[in-house]
């Protein structure tokens, strides 16, 4: 599918915020705009500290843009009060970099799940049928629900709490993922893993993912559209294989020459 | 939750505490059950008695009435006293006591004996005695004496006319089993300085001084765990604000504003609850500005994020995403109150601010009174030494379970 076809989802213009005051201000993203498209993979890809997160909150949210509009759906976003939020927030969900502080560790699974369902306006389906709804979402990310129930977080693995973060997803259906990271704190063979169950979940449901890395080569891996940030501006985006196969940049090549490569001697000198 | 308490009471630290503390507030609801006085109550008329057990005068004879002590030392001693012991009293008497043969000729036993303990002078000049004989007088003096101090007791009982009349007598010989005193009273820890038995007062004084700390800790860790929570979350203007006010209690001596307030209550007022909500609203602000900084870095979690992507409320996400994580914090921050409330009215009480009441005693109270009537000087150790034991106790024991609690959920800071 071309660009022209494809349904505006989230588009920014002038996004900018802005952290302190007077001495103390930190312009931590800089007037981007984006434009991301229903059903797209695409990548936000940058350096520590330059500006992916705050961005993605500002997606989310979770905390408020400083300067210029977001629009979802092609209308200017509004988020103003708690039933607003709460109303966007079934359309849009994340999930987070680091699976161990992604839960409360004084809650049980289960309310994790059943959260979703009754966010879904589940809430007053019988036991049985919200049962049902959890074990297929838990069997969706390979897990077995019946094993996970009565447990705490903290008794399973980062790669299972991962999964079952998608899981979480699968239960709520949004239009829009959010994935800040999701396998930066997971070995390596959970890692494809947890990347194939995302792309599996885009193509179930149709969802706009938004994949935040430092990892250009993950990206190029899964996006189709590439965004490469640097000092909370855009330096470039466009189609993942214009991007990264023939970067314009200097910082989109000084990033891809930091992927390391296993059968070449690694540059070590833009590190 | 389960496995934190099982690591809580597997703290060494923590369960030493725990046991004193709970032992002491165990004790202060058994004893009563035990001992019924009125701990207020004032048993005999002097002050500051010495501890051990004291038999009611009245009860030491078995007398309705009144008794009577009448020194009768020559009412039959002449019988305990040998013939020839009483010859030698006679002659010495004639020769060195200055009483004259008639007398002595007219004196029936009684009147020897009296005229002997009147005459006798062991330092008298004894011309023509030998050194033998002196001593054996000594010895004979002495055993007189005795037998004089040892006298029966008569008791009396007033007759119809008014007049005196012996009804009985106890020989020095009589006794009678302690069990059958009834108006026996031990004062382990002797009277105070209105008669009254410290101990029993002492325990009446630690239940009412722990209800104070724990009214004036659960005030305060209300207060600064709300103000915190709140602050802390939603941040911003409203944070300033409560941060400000935080930092105007802060700046003042809680002391200072604890004793300007209760003196402008007035005396009457100034109940045991009163005092310690007074103590409990002067003492919040550290507990407020810890939970507020521990919030604040809390508010940004994933797991907060998680929660309100989920739609939950302001309310729930406080109360079960960010309460449970501060908790263990807030615990050990209400047990520091107690104790830090219990030594705040001991300190008001000392100044004489504290509670007033009649009904009732604190163990500042105990403390003031003490002072007042100079028990420290005049050696009454007891009308202020255990008050500052338990007060040491009580404490000590939960500053013992603050750090077994430290150690369990900063597992840094275990040794």
């Amino acid at each position: 599918m071309s660009d022209a076809k494809r349904a505006e989802c989230l588009r920014g213009k002038g996004v900018t915020k802005i952290f302190g005051m007077g001495d103390k201000k930190t312009v931590a993203v800089d007037h981007v705009d984006f434009d991301f498209r229903e059903g797209e993979i695409i990548s936000i890809v940058g350096e520590s500290g330059s500006g992916k997160t705050t961005l993605s909150k500002m997606l989310l949210g979770l905390i408020s843009v400083s300067e210029g509009q977001i629009y979802f759906q092609g209308q200017p976003r509004d988020i103003k009060g708690g039933k607003k939020k709460r109303e966007y927030w079934k359309n849009i969900q994340a999930i987070f970099q680091d699976p161990f502080s992604s839960y409360n560790m004084f809650n049980k699974i289960d309310s994790v799940l059943l959260d979703c369902i009754n966010m879904r306006g589940g809430k007053h389906l019988p036991y049985e049928e919200k049962f049902k709804l959890m074990s297929e979402a838990c069997s969706f990310v390979n897990l077995e629900f019946k094993e996970l129930t009565n447990k705490y977080p903290f008794e399973l693995s980062g790669g299972q709490m991962q999964r079952l973060m998608i899981a979480r997803i699968f239960l709520l259906k949004p239009k829009i993922l959010l994935a800040d990271e999701p396998t930066s704190m997971i070995d390596a063979c959970s890692r494809s893993t947890i990347l194939d169950m995302l792309l599996k979940l885009r193509d179930e449901i149709n969802m706009t993912v938004i994949f935040i890395t430092h990892d250009i080569g993950l990206a190029y891996y899964i996006s189709d559209q590439v965004y490469i940030m640097e000092h909370g501006k855009f330096v470039e985006h466009g189609a993942a294989e214009e991007c990264i196969i023939h970067p314009k940049a200097a910082y989109t090549k000084r990033l891809i020459n930091d992927v390391p490569k296993i059968y070449e001697e690694w540059d070590l000198s833009t590190v | 939750m389960k496995n934190t308490l099982r690591n809580i009471f597997h703290s060494p630290k923590f369960v030493i505490g725990f046991v004193i503390f709970f032992g002491l507030l165990l004790f202060t609801f058994i004893y009563p059950w035990f001992v019924m006085a009125d701990p207020l109550e004032m048993v005999g008329q002097g002050n500051f008695f010495k501890p051990g057990t004291y038999v009611s005068v009245k009860d030491t004879v078995d007398s309705k009435y009144y008794t009577l002590n009448i020194q009768a030392k020559s009412a039959n001693l002449g019988d305990h006293i040998e013939d020839k012991d009483k010859a030698d009293m006679r002659d010495w008497l004639v020769n060195y006591g200055g009483v004259s043969q008639e007398e002595m000729d007219a004196a029936d036993d009684n009147t020897l004996v009296a005229l002997w303990l009147e005459h006798y002078d062991s330092k008298a000049k004894q011309k023509g005695l030998l050194a033998s004989k002196k001593k054996a007088f000594v010895r004979l003096d002495k055993e007189i004496q005795k037998l004089a101090s040892d006298a029966d007791m008569i008791i009396a009982q007033e007759n119809e006319d008014g007049e005196l009349e012996e009804t009985a007598s106890v020989d020095s010989q009589q006794y009678v089993n302690t069990r059958d005193i009834s108006n026996k009273r031990t004062f382990v820890l002797g009277t105070d300085n209105f008669g009254r038995d410290v101990l029993t007062e002492l325990v009446q004084a630690t239940k009412v001084s722990l209800k104070i700390g724990l009214i004036a800790g659960t005030v305060a860790t209300l207060i600064g765990l709300l103000l915190g929570l709140l602050s802390g979350y939603i941040g911003g203007v409203f944070d300033d604000v409560i941060i400000f006010i935080t930092n105007l209690f802060t700046v003042i001596p809680s002391f200072v504003l604890l004793i300007l307030i209760t003196y402008s209550v007035g005396q009457n007022a100034r109940g045991v609850t009163l005092i310690a909500t007074v103590i409990g609203a002067t003492s919040w602000t550290w507990t407020c500005r810890s939970v507020r900084s521990q919030v604040i870095s809390l508010r940004n979690r994933d797991h907060v994020n998680l929660s309100k992507l989920s739609g939950h409320s302001m309310m729930r996400i406080v109360l079960t995403d960010i309460l449970p994580y501060v908790a263990s914090y807030v615990v050990m921050a209400f047990i520091l109150q107690i104790s830090s409330g219990i030594l705040a009215e001991a300190q008001l009480s000392m100044l004489g601010l504290g509670p007033s009441t009649t009904t009732t005693a604190t163990l500042g109270q105990m403390m003031n009174w003490a002072t007042l009537y100079a028990a420290h000087l005049n050696g009454s150790w007891w009308a202020y030494f255990p008050v500052v034991f338990v007060i040491t106790i009580i404490a000590f024991s939960l500053n013992l379970m603050n750090t077994g609690l430290d150690q369990v959920f900063n597992p840094q800071l275990r040794d």
